[in-house]
């Protein structure tokens, strides 16, 4: 491939980075009780959840930022952050999508993520968060007939006080992590999901996040409830504007799967990952964990090609007997991003079972790592455990880690772990060119022949966006 | 078709080819012999265009074209395809798919509408059979966990689907036992039309006696130093290659 190839390939840009011009009302920058009560007040919260924040803000002081992690970044500086933004027409609460401001419509359509029900796709219902706050959730009411509750975290705690209460933070505690204690105390917005007992949800849910203003963090938390016996897939995916400075995402998702409840729950991860020369981008902290039950299932499936630093590891704790736990991951990494991502995978109940399937992707001068837990304990009688852990290597600067963590207090528990590393090697991408395939097409089949099995996991239309997702984020890594 | 003037290419700063120059016409085969290190594989690498592969003097005209200035893929599109001695493994990637993207970039550049996924099946699947390989290599990885001789015919197999004008077969023969080779060896004859030429690089006689050149040229030292017809195949056999060092030297 000659450089001139290649420097076309470079060129192209991140395609979600544009700046939507909209005026907010942006909290200074600064963390301190006032803020939190002034976020806490400016949702109208009843004072559980400001004693509930306040607990939170109070146990963060106390600890510190985790440095065990394969990554190497500047710190965050928590006083230089702004804890609240929010478009300035959400101020008074619009009641329906035609009253919610043209521009921060045209800002999804431009995404890609039409809000209009009219125009969406058929069967998926969305929730979206622009900075601070979520500016709307489609198809309610086709969802209330079925009895599932979709709406943002602000809302359910206004309307549904008593599910709220019951299960936030009994999955992730305020205390879990330092960057959980920060959500737990300065969250703004978020989705919260209910599924009542026995339902299917007729509908792929999905929220969409979105990063405008700068110097924000986005601190979103995500609760979905699954009752009893009842089904629900759900999806994510994030984009934020080019800016130099760093901006940080710590974000906390909790799952409950009650008694043979089942949650799927996918992410499209496509955050800003800093330019070539690893200049700004986010910094993706977040914190993912479900709980099942007896005969539950939970299954997190994540496609990461943005970010400038990530730092995530979607778990599930196998609470019930028979209970299943399930991660796909694909990690791609290009220029100068890092991450540290994997799952935790804890087995408490009899016969329960896991399966971790990961594809780390480096190109550039990235650093990718796999970091992965399975624990069985005393009581996880007869558990199963399967780890395939897999990383392809695109030109020979950027590198790959694997860090396997097994911990087995179960003499009948079964572990398997298998890992393999490859690289994209000349001799492959020659083949193809030789054939008439140009070198883009070529990487980007061999890629995609390597995550096959993540991508068949997600919702159809997803792996097809996942698809094209890798493609863009992979130009220009072939040298 | 394809007209070679004094090419000269070196491979990390060593001179391989110094001053080759071979012209082909349409419907020719071409075989090209020669003692180990003459330069016979890297002729077809040079041509092909792969990387690391350094022209550093003369022409080539392919098709009326400048075929030194066109990219790899280029070249592929315009019709030139290269048989590889080794071909490599793509795990992941089913040969289905590979396939479907080589003949759709080069109809797509000859102008022709691209093939539906039916007909483009029902091709594959005859190709498959004329190689004799089952129909389930479509859906495994690109020469993944082939044999050496399954590898061979998989490269016929795609020479077959991309209908070039002009192929070059490097040591195509081989790790081939008799019946592999002649497997390859029908392929091969069932494309050759008066339009289409192939270039047959080997190191022995055998294959010519499945594929019948109708030149046959010895390549030593980087340049071509004796050529004739079949027969000189047969001398060549016969009596090594140190008689014609010293002929070409004396």
């Amino acid at each position: 491939m000659s450089q001139e190839q290649i420097d076309r390939l470079i060129k192209k840009e991140y395609a979600a980075g544009f700046v939507s011009n909209i005026e907010s009302e942006t909290l200074p920058p600064g963390l301190d009780e006032n803020v939190i009560r002034f976020i806490s007040g400016k949702k109208n919260e009843p004072e559980w959840m400001l004693e509930w924040r306040l607990k939170a803000y109070r146990a963060w002081l106390e600890m510190e930022e985790p440095e065990w992690a394969h990554v190497a970044y500047e710190k965050t500086d928590y006083q230089a952050v702004s804890y609240y933004s929010a478009p300035k027409s959400m101020a008074d609460k619009p009641k329906s999508l035609d009253e919610v401001d043209p521009e921060l419509l045209e800002t999804y359509n431009k995404l890609g993520i039409p809000l209009h029900e009219q125009e969406m796709l058929a069967g998926v219902a969305v929730d979206a968060v622009f900075d601070s706050v979520s500016v709307a959730t489609t198809f309610r009411s086709k969802l209330k007939e079925a009895g599932v509750i979709f709406c943002s975290i602000s809302e359910a705690i206004q309307e549904y006080p008593e599910l709220v209460k019951k299960y936030l933070g009994s999955v992730v505690p305020q205390k879990d992590n330092f960057f959980a204690a920060l959500n737990s105390a300065v969250f703004s917005d978020g989705s919260f999901v209910y599924i009542p007992k026995g339902v299917r949800c007729p509908m792929e849910l999905s929220t969409y996040f979105r990063i405008n203003e700068s110097n924000t963090g986005q601190f979103e938390r995500t609760l979905i409830v699954a009752d009893e016996g009842s089904h629900v897939s759900y999806l994510e995916g994030c984009t934020a504007p080019m800016r130099d400075e760093n901006q940080l995402h710590a974000a906390v998702v909790e799952l409950v799967a009650l008694d043979n409840a089942n949650i799927k729950y996918s992410t499209v991860q496509n955050w800003y990952p800093g330019d070539s020369e690893g200049k700004g981008g986010i910094y993706n902290f977040v914190t993912k964990r479900g709980i099942a039950h007896d005969h539950a299932r939970i299954s997190w499936t994540q496609v990461e090609t943005g970010s400038a630093v990530t730092w995530k590891y979607p778990s599930c704790v196998l609470k019930g007997d028979h209970s299943v736990g399930e991660f796909y991951s694909v990690a791609l990494t290009n220029n100068c991003q890092q991450a540290d991502t994997g799952t935790k995978m804890i087995h408490l109940g009899k016969n329960t079972r896991s399966t971790i399937i990961s594809k780390g992707i480096s190109a550039g001068r990235s650093s990718n790592a796999y970091r992965g837990l399975v624990r069985m304990n005393p009581g996880a009688e007869g558990a199963r455990n399967y780890t395939q852990c897999d990383s392809l290597l695109i030109g020979d600067t950027c590198a790959a880690h694997t860090f396997p963590y097994i911990e087995s207090k179960n003499p009948s528990a079964i572990i398997e772990h298998e890992a393999t590393t490859s690289k994209v090697s000349d001799d492959q991408l020659y083949l193809c060119q030789q054939r008439g395939i140009d070198v883009e097409k070529a990487v980007s089949m061999i890629v995609n022949g390597f995550c096959k099995e993540v991508f068949k996991e997600l919702p159809m239309e997803f792996a097809v966006e996942a698809g094209k997702l890798l493609e863009v984020s992979l130009e220009g890594s072939v040298g | 078709m394809l007209t070679i003037d004094s090419l000269n290419a070196e491979v990390e700063d060593k001179a391989i080819l110094k001053g080759l120059s071979l012209e082909v016409k349409p419907g020719e085969v071409h075989a090209i012999m020669g003692p180990n290190g003459a330069g016979k594989s890297t002729l077809g690498h040079v041509l092909s265009g792969r990387e690391g592969y350094e022209v550093t003097g003369g022409r080539v005209d392919f098709h009326g074209k400048d075929l030194l200035d066109l990219e790899t893929e280029e070249r592929a599109r315009e019709g030139l395809f290269l048989a590889f001695q080794y071909p490599v493994e793509i795990p992941g990637v089913s040969n289905m798919e590979f396939l479907k993207a080589a003949v759709d970039a080069v109809r797509e550049h000859r102008g022709l509408e691209a093939l539906d996924a039916v007909n483009f099946m029902k091709k594959a699947r005859e190709a498959c059979k004329a190689v004799n390989l089952k129909q389930d290599f479509l859906k495994r990885g690109v020469n993944e966990g082939f044999s050496g001789g399954e590898k061979k015919r998989n490269e016929i197999m795609q020479m077959m689907l991309l209908e070039p004008s002009l192929a070059i077969l490097d040591e195509t023969d081989s790790g081939l036992d008799i019946d592999a080779l002649q497997v390859v060896a029908d392929g091969v004859n069932a494309l050759r039309s008066p339009e289409r030429s192939f270039i047959v690089v080997t190191h022995y006689q055998r294959l010519l006696n499945y594929i019948e050149p109708d030149y046959v040229h010895v390549l030593a030292d980087g340049r071509i130093v004796k050529s004739g017809d079949k027969s000189l195949a047969l001398e060549l056999e016969e009596k090594g290659y140190a008689w014609l060092e010293d002929e070409v030297n004396g």
